[in-house]
């Protein structure tokens, strides 16, 4: 069947394709509205954004303000209503093959082990086996996975189950990966180890990322920059570069000045109902 | 072991169906005892033997064509609105009308053959089929959807997949309601117009007062519809371990 996907065949074990010049992710003028019967959500206003290559994008904003809107409009998976968004210089017309998603649940094939799950990106795309199953075996050690390779999903706790869907979503080495409040549903510790671990894959593999969350510490902690969004309609209300350099250990990049100023700022723009 | 249960209830109810026939509370032309009831057995294994394959066959072929056909509905249904509206009112239509009512309109189309059975077992079981095949389908979760097209993936490679698998532990519920169905379609395909098969076995003995060949005919078909279940049961074991295992654990 013919897909809308415009970004042409050349993904697959990356053969050193070249970087390419200018933004990774361009944003511009994008508005969406949903017309259902009984009612009309203008969900985004006027986005316009630029995202770089290898940057650490932070969105955070009320809930209902258009964040994951904004996330599947760059996937492809929503078509905005004016406007345009391009990821690496193309247009952005259909389902992108070239982003990795993560969503909030882990989203896994319930009758696939933990390995199978992540090979299923390469299955559904075609990739070399043989390199698919290497590039697994990487992912599960970076991911700390090890050892829990063959484990089914409903044996996997929440923390693991999203590792897993994170794998998944690297397998195929996408320039950009999208992820939609993927620990929202983890305990508060599980989410910090994550966080952390989440910081070092980044450090470890410099791709793009964009983060939708609604914790104003993890926003905070994890960006290079962060943006804020306000609600109804969706738009953009402040931009942040995080200027925490270097390898960022934990407690110690909570408790910098830096860290705090920001936060508190991303808070009091969030209002009371940001955690 | 959860057999325990409905084996001892079993137990007490073949004990009380001794101690009401040997009491002789009840005439044994109502009631057969279970010597006799085993007795028509004895007598009988290759009466009953040639007619219970009969029925099996019917049932079996009616099973397999309501399920591969159930199936291929429920599948083009949930792919496109138009042949659900189309087709979901006449489906149900089709259940609602009592079988053993246009069973004789079989017999006349169709003859004295296994088709009009076959054809009973196939409307009976056909209902269940298509409806868990349809919200098996549905189930599958609508992230799991966009993530395979942001995969590139082909829709006939996320039906194999991601949607069928998915979809496997409410088709099999709905086929071991169909399993038992078709064996009740199969009989009373038999009552409406046959020489052989269960369902005949019953109607000549009730004809006689052959209460314990009745009896005889009744077992075997509870056990015929109980051996298909199991099948299924099995099958189960193979096809979602996965869906099993963590049924086990709630
Ligand atoms: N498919 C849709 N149809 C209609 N309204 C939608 C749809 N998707 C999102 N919305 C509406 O758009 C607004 C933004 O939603 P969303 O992007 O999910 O917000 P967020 O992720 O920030 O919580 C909400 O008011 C939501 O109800
Ligand atoms: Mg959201």
């Amino acid at each position: 069947m013919p897909t809308r996907t415009a970004d042409g065949d050349r993904r697959g074990p990356r053969g050193g394709a070249a970087r390419p010049q200018g933004p990774m992710v361009a944003v511009q003028g994008v508005d969406v509205t949903f017309r259902t019967k009984s009612r009309t959500v203008h969900a985004l206003s006027g986005i316009d954004m630029t995202i770089e290559p290898g940057e650490f994008l932070s969105i955070a904003g009320p809930s209902g303000c258009g964040k994951s809107t904004l996330l599947r409009v760059i996937a492809g998976l929503t078509e905005p209503s004016a406007g345009q968004v391009t990821l690496r210089g193309t247009p952005v017309v259909g389902p992108r093959r070239d982003v990795g998603f993560v969503f909030q649940r882990a989203a896994l094939l319930d009758w696939r082990t933990a390995r199978s799950n992540i090979l299923f990106q390469a299955e559904m795309r075609g990739l070399p086996k043989a390199w698919a199953r290497k590039r697994a075996d990487e992912l599960i050690e970076m991911t700390g996975l090890t050892g829990f390779e063959n484990a089914m999903p409903f044996e996997l706790s929440g923390g693991m189950q999203q590792r897993v869907s994170l794998c998944r979503a690297l397998l195929h080495e996408p320039d950009v990966l999208l992820m939609d409040e993927p620990f929202g549903a983890l305990d508060a510790l599980t989410r910090e180890n994550m966080n952390v671990e989440l910081r070092r894959v980044w450090e470890a593999t410099g791709m793009t990322v964009v983060l939708v969350t609604h914790s104003v510490t993890e926003a905070v902690y994890l960006a290079s920059r962060a943006i804020v969004m306000g609600p109804r309609p969706g738009r953009v209300i402040e931009e942040f570069t995080v200027d925490i350099p270097g390898h960022r250990e934990y407690e110690p990049t909570l408790e910098s000045p830096e860290f705090q100023r920001l936060s508190a700022r991303v808070r009091e723009l969030l209002g009371s109902g940001a955690d | 072991m959860a057999a325990v249960y409905p084996a001892t209830f079993l137990a007490l109810l073949v004990v009380a169906w001794f101690a009401v026939t040997a009491t002789e509370l009840v005439e044994p032309y109502i009631i057969p005892s279970p010597g006799d009831t085993w007795q028509a057995f004895a007598d009988y294994p290759d009466y009953l033997w040639e007619h219970t394959l009969v029925t099996t066959g019917e049932t079996i072929a009616g099973f397999a064509i309501a399920g591969v056909v159930g199936v291929l509905f429920a599948v083009l249904m949930v792919y496109s609105s138009t042949l659900e509206k189309t087709f979901y009112p006449l489906i149900l239509f089709a259940q609602v009308i009592p079988k053993i009512a246009i069973a004789p309109l079989f017999v006349v189309w169709l003859g004295f053959g296994a088709s009009p059975k076959i054809l009973v077992a196939v409307l009976m079981a056909f209902f269940p089929v298509v409806i868990s095949g349809i919200s098996g389908l549905r189930s599958v979760d609508p992230e799991l959807l966009e993530l395979t097209s942001t995969m590139g993936a082909s829709p006939v490679k996320t039906f194999w997949k991601v949607r069928f698998p998915a979809a496997l532990p409410e088709l099999l519920s709905g086929l071991k309601v169909a399993a038992t169905l078709a064996v009740t379609g199969a009989v009373v395909g038999e009552f409406v117009g046959a020489n052989s098969g269960l369902g005949y076995v019953i109607l000549q003995a009730n004809g006689n007062l052959d209460t314990a060949m009745l009896f005889a005919a009744l077992i075997i078909m509870s056990i015929l519809g109980i051996l298909l279940f199991a099948v299924i049961q099995v099958a189960e074991m193979f096809l979602i371990p996965w869906h099993a295992s963590r049924r086990n654990r709630r």
